[in-house]
């Protein structure tokens, strides 16, 4: 199949970027990072410069791979990162824009590549659980209501690729956020610290410059994982008990 | 054409003394601590942040130690490790199903084919109890009973159900885990991250490992790191083989400066090939996915008994839904008839491997095999019709309901597997075919996981230690976590109890500037050749030669052959590859040359170790060594040991030092899984 | 009293003002809906104005209806500024859009609020202002004024489009409010969900009939 490729190259952080165009041949049953891969390796033999993009697991967990493909973060295909989305969802002819991840927290590195380290910063504001190595009790001790494991594990399956934040229209972070804040505070082993992870990791989430949820639903719409806005409502109320109510 | 090597020293692996069960105990019991005032003096690197670099930052961190932590991805968290899907084991026995400590022991001896340390396979045995403990208190969120409780399943080469698991991520819930605690660390400013730095030299003062020379990956520039000790945690080097389960940045380039820094590489022709993965689709593919081993435990495993039928199947006439009961071969029930389709993963592989030899592959490039999950959706389906009170169901009911558990249970494999090749496993049988998916072989390492340089430690995949000639499913998740969480706090601390007054290092000394210098003339060669092919294409032609000469069955001749080639394919690599860009920007090409430069030399030693191996073992086998129903002939009188090879210059031979294996609590007996 | 200045300043905190606020409004719509569909009882406004008559001397409203120009002032100068925000916080735009991700009112919010102030500006011109602030006509003639601005088909038109924004606004913001303040349950969330979608269909639709009725019965 024959396609036509809008991508935006921007050499470093100061540059302004442009998109440039490129034909190429694919073949349905390749992943669309390796119909990249195969572009790049033309450019290269051309002795031009590669496009970069990040790009590390290629089974959809890692959540390293971040672009922007017809205006959706990892492209049309609900539930699915850019590295399993396969070209027989494309048809010869098509026009594809890829653009890198866009919100003020994630600038630009080189071409499709965005600095995602806000995140990291969030996490370590607060997103764990404090037990020492060694200090923990016998894993059965604490039953775990299945419904409330089950629902704590689909927020923990985010792979913090931050489509969340591509999507939202305000660069918000909320379902990130939420997810982790859900995944250990639902948990009995996190419940301890519930209230001030919320706290601080909201904090630290409007320090980063992320904005504010209006509660549109792109992030829920284009997860990869799937994870559902129910977390951030109970971030919404966690936050507001942990300002409002709890003490420390 | 021939290959050569010296023959070395015995290598002493420094096992504690004592009965079997006390050896771990006793270490702990006798070895030197460092008090928590000076553990804040002590400085300690770790490379690579999976399940073991993280948990042993985070471990030490909390300790007090001050730690650096590197990895070459933009967050620790998309360390491979992430990857793992179906679970990790731990003899805790909830099943009631006669599990033991003990028994994990000797199935991990067994299933590594008599080819690993018992002391260290028993304390990772010891040690999977309190992993489960942490990993829940830490916040993982394992799969569950209704009850509250914690749910198992069982993997291959065991007969009772101890794998713990969170669908088919546990890699990455465990992951995730451990970053929590890893950030946790950050934040109290115990640990210093460092993302988007890359290993390039190890450096050595006065004999020990005191510091490690990095690239800033976004800016190109080298920077010096010292310590009081190195760990290494870098995973695997099944990436050589060029399409694996790994992901595209895993390496070896790490451990292999440790190698060629002096550190020994052991037994690295023990590669694991998985049985199950999508099978391979065009020459453009990148990597292939992995489908868990736990599918084996629904999905049955079969082609078709008639010639004509795989035709049929192949030029898509016919059905395989079609094909009767009685047409069908499944193999692995019939040739292993106790373990059936939970075979260990080697003998799954080979046997594949074998029926696709004998014509009868699935797919049209004939490398594939039926991985069935229709007698699993009826036998749930009815199971749960029952459950729910429906008597008499009709047959789309038990479907929908059986559909609906296997659903539960590996609904986000059956997802991923449609994603990729477009077709439903629900209504298809899944088509499969064995991978490269682990690395049995990495840096020697003691009981203490200290490599032969004092002051460096491997940990998890990136050490040879608990796995022999191969893994048992859900024990590598086992192994990085005990490594990192409950072995190095202690070892470490044995090694660093008499450097309390060395002070921190000077990055300064000739050692740094001298490995500095060293990284970047190898950066610097590496542009300087400008050739024609990209790094690309030596690793695709590297990854063939690996896959046809050192693959699932190897002869004297082949890797004869692999070695040759891969001579020549260096020489090439040398004179004609081409990268873009400089050397003081974000390059992943260059990036990427540096780790295919490193896999085109362990290549060579792979093949002198598989060569030299004259027994077919776990995941290696020699087509010379096997009984006359194929299967693989153990020599235990001549190759009982680990092949611990010193290869510091490629242009001389490599040195064989030898740790003899001594098996005092198993006697090492004929695998059979019939 | 300082942590909840602190939390109405943070942004879940300033969230929650407009979800408050939101849902203040909400209610007043109900108010103002009760009221304003007594012009269609066939009695010549006399209920009309015996209603208004009641409002014009309570206390009560008097001070209802501080808050409620309170509670629309905090409504949107905080849009504004949440408005400003998320603008910095997105940066640099894509050059293709998705738009099956989300619906086109959540996306617009700010636009149908400004669509809304429009409306109100031209619909306190209308009333309020002449009647309360330039004393042009006592409370008594309200409803000879309603009648008579309804006569011209325009300003029919321009109210039917008013409530077709509110419509919209409401039909996000109505669960939103709720989905904001963490008010959501699995057993309960759908139906929030449900009836702010009636909601948002049924209070303007019939706001919006009262000037087309009042348009035909008196041409």
């Amino acid at each position: 199949m024959k396609l036509t490729l809008k991508i935006w190259r921007q050499k470093n952080a100061q540059d302004k970027g442009h998109f440039e165009t490129y034909e190429v041949d694919a073949h349905e049953d390749m992943s669309f990072l390796e119909m990249l891969d195969v572009l790049n390796e033309r450019l290269i033999r051309q002795k031009k410069d590669p496009i970069a993009f990040d790009h590390d697991c290629r089974e959809g967990i890692c959540g390293a791979c971040s672009m922007v493909i017809n205006g959706k973060p990892h492209g049309p295909l609900p539930g699915t990162t850019t590295c399993q989305l396969h070209m027989r969802h494309f048809k010869d002819g098509d026009t594809i824009w890829v653009e890198p991840f866009r919100a003020a927290a994630f600038p630009v590195i080189k071409d499709l590549m965005v600095d995602r380290s806000a995140f990291e910063r969030i996490m370590q504001a607060g997103g764990y659980i404090s037990v020492n190595t060694g200090s923990a009790p016998e894993a059965n001790s604490i039953p775990v209501p299945k419904p409330i494991a089950d629902k704590a594990f689909d927020a923990a399956a985010c792979i913090g690729c931050g489509a969340c934040v591509a999507a939202c229209p305000n660069g918000a972070a909320m379902l990130f956020v939420a997810a982790k804040i859900s995944h250990l505070g639902l948990l009995p082993h996190g419940q301890p610290e519930r209230y001030i992870r919320a706290r601080k990791m909201v904090e630290r989430m409007y320090l980063e410059g992320f904005g504010n949820c209006t509660n549109i639903g792109a992030c829920e719409a284009e997860c990869p994982k799937e994870i559902s806005l129910e977390h951030i409502a109970r971030m919404n109320r966690w936050f507001a008990k942990a300002s409002l109510i709890e003490e420390g | 054409m021939k290959i050569e090597w010296i023959e070395g020293r015995t290598l002493d692996g420094k096992v504690p003394p004592g009965p079997l069960h006390q050896k771990w105990q006793y270490f702990k019991d006798h070895q030197k601590l460092v008090a928590p005032n000076n553990k804040r003096k002590l400085e300690i690197i770790v490379v690579g942040t999976g399940l073991a670099g993280g948990s042993a930052a985070a471990a030490l961190g909390e300790l007090g130690y001050q730690v650096k932590c590197f990895t070459f991805h933009d967050s620790p968290r998309r360390a491979h490790s992430i990857a793992a899907q179906g679970g990790i084991n731990a003899a805790k026995n909830y099943q009631n199903d006669g599990d033991t400590i003990y028994r994990l022991f000797y199935d991990t001896i067994k299933g590594g084919d008599y080819r690993s340390r018992e002391a260290n396979v028993y304390r990772l045995a010891e040690i999977s109890l309190q992993i489960i403990d942490h990993c829940v208190a830490i916040g993982v969120p394992f799969a569950r009973e209704y009850g509250g409780y914690l749910a198992n399943r069982s993997f291959g080469g065991v007969q009772v159900q101890r794998t713990f698991y969170a669908k088919g991520q546990t890699g990455q819930q465990l992951l995730l885990g451990v970053y929590q605690s890893l950030n946790r660390q950050i934040a109290r400013g115990t640990v210093t991250m460092y993302n988007r730095h890359e290993l390039v030299d190890i450096v050595i003062i006065d004999g020990q490992a005191r510091g490690i020379i990095v690239r800033n990956l976004l800016t190109g520039q080298l920077e010096r790191h010292g310590a009081h000790a190195v760990v290494l945690a870098t995973g695997g080097y099944g990436n050589i083989y060029y399409l694996s389960t790994n992901a595209m940045g895993s390496n070896v380039s790490a451990a292999w400066k440790a190698v060629r820094r002096g550190a020994l590489m052991a037994n690295p022709c023990f590669v694991q090939i998985h049985p199950t993965c999508i099978p391979e689709s065009g020459e453009y593919q990148s990597k292939l996915t992995l489908m868990s081993e736990s599918l084996r435990n629904d999905g049955r495993v079969w082609v078709p008994k008639k010639m004509d039928d795989v035709l049929a199947i192949r030029n898509k006439q016919k059905n395989p839904r079609d094909i009767p009961p009685e047409d069908r071969d499944y193999f692995l029930e019939r040739m292993y008839p106790a373990f059936g389709n939970l075979v260990p993963r080697d003998v799954a592989a080979r046997a594949i491997k074998k029926v696709c030899d004998e014509g009868r592959g699935v797919n049209a490039t004939s490398r594939a095999v039926f991985l069935d999950f229709e007698d699993a959706i009826i036998r749930y389906g009815k199971s749960e019709a029952s459950l729910r009170g429906i008597t008499n169901p009709d047959p789309n009911t038990i479907r929908k309901l059986g559909k609906e558990v296997i659903k539960a249970k590996y609904g986000n494999l059956f997802q991923m597997y449609e994603k990729i090749t477009g077709v439903n496993p629900y209504e298809q049988p899944m088509t499969i075919y064995p991978a490269v998916h682990y690395t049995m072989g990495g840096l020697w390492v003691d009981y203490e996981l200290q490599t032969n340089i004092p002051g460096l430690f491997a940990l998890g995949e990136c050490n040879f230690s608990d796995h022999g000639a191969n893994r048992l499913g859900a024990s590598a998740l086992m192994q990085g976590l005990a490594d990192g969480f409950f072995i190095i706090p202690y070892t470490i601390s044995h090694y660093l109890a008499d450097k309390i007054r060395i002070p921190k290092t000077d990055t300064n000394h000739p050692a740094f500037d001298e490995a500095e210098q060293r990284a970047r003339q190898r950066f610097e060669k590496l542009l300087s050749v400008q050739g024609d092919q990209p790094v690309e294409y030596f690793h695709r032609q590297l990854g063939k030669i690996m896959w046809n000469y050192a693959g699932i069955s190897r002869t004297a001749e082949s890797l004869l052959q692999a070695a040759e080639n891969i001579r020549a394919l260096r020489e090439e690599f040398w004179k004609n590859v081409f990268i873009p860009g400089k050397i003081d920007e974000l390059n992943p090409e260059l990036d990427k040359a540096n780790r295919v430069a490193d896999f085109l030399e362990l290549g060579e030693l792979i093949a002198i170790d598989a060569y030299h191996r004259n027994e077919s073992c776990g995941g290696h086998f020699r087509e010379e060594y096997q009984t006359p129903d194929g299967e693989p002939l153990r020599n235990d009188d001549q190759y009982a040991y680990v092949a611990a090879w010193e290869w510091t210059d490629t242009s001389n031979p490599p040195i064989l030092h030898k740790e003899p294996l001594v098996f005092e609590n198993v006697k090492p007996s004929t695998r059979s899984y019939k | 009293m300082n942590a909840i200045a602190k939390f109405l300043r943070s942004p879940i905190g300033q969230k929650w003002i407009m979800a408050l606020t939101g849902l203040f409004l909400v209610s007043f719509l109900i108010v103002h809906l009760s009221g304003n569909i007594l012009l269609l009882l066939p009695d010549n406004g006399r209920t009309f104005s015996a209603f208004v008559d009641w409002m014009e001397s309570r206390w009560i409203i008097r001070i209802l209806s501080i808050l409620l120009f309170l509670g629309f002032t905090l409504h949107i100068v905080q849009g504004i500024l949440l408005y400003r925000y998320n603008r910095k916080a997105k940066g640099a735009r894509y050059a293709v859009t998705a738009t099956d991700n989300s619906t086109w009112s959540a996306r617009h919010m700010a636009l149908l609020g400004i669509g809304i102030l429009l409306f109100l500006i031209l619909h306190l011109w209308d009333f309020f202002f002449p009647m309360k602030v330039l004393k042009a006509f006592p409370h008594q003639q309200l409803y000879d004024e309603v009648v008579q601005t309804f006569q011209n088909p325009l300003w029919v038109i321009a109210y039917v489009l008013g409530m077709v924004v509110l419509g919209l606004h409401l039909s996000h913001g109505f669960q939103s409010a709720f989905q904001t303040l963490g008010i959501r349950h699995p057993k309960y969330t759908p139906f929030i969900v449900a009836f702010g979608k009636w909601f948002s269909i049924l209070v303007p639709l019939l706001f919006a009939i009262i000037p087309i009725a009042l348009y035909f019965k008196f041409s």
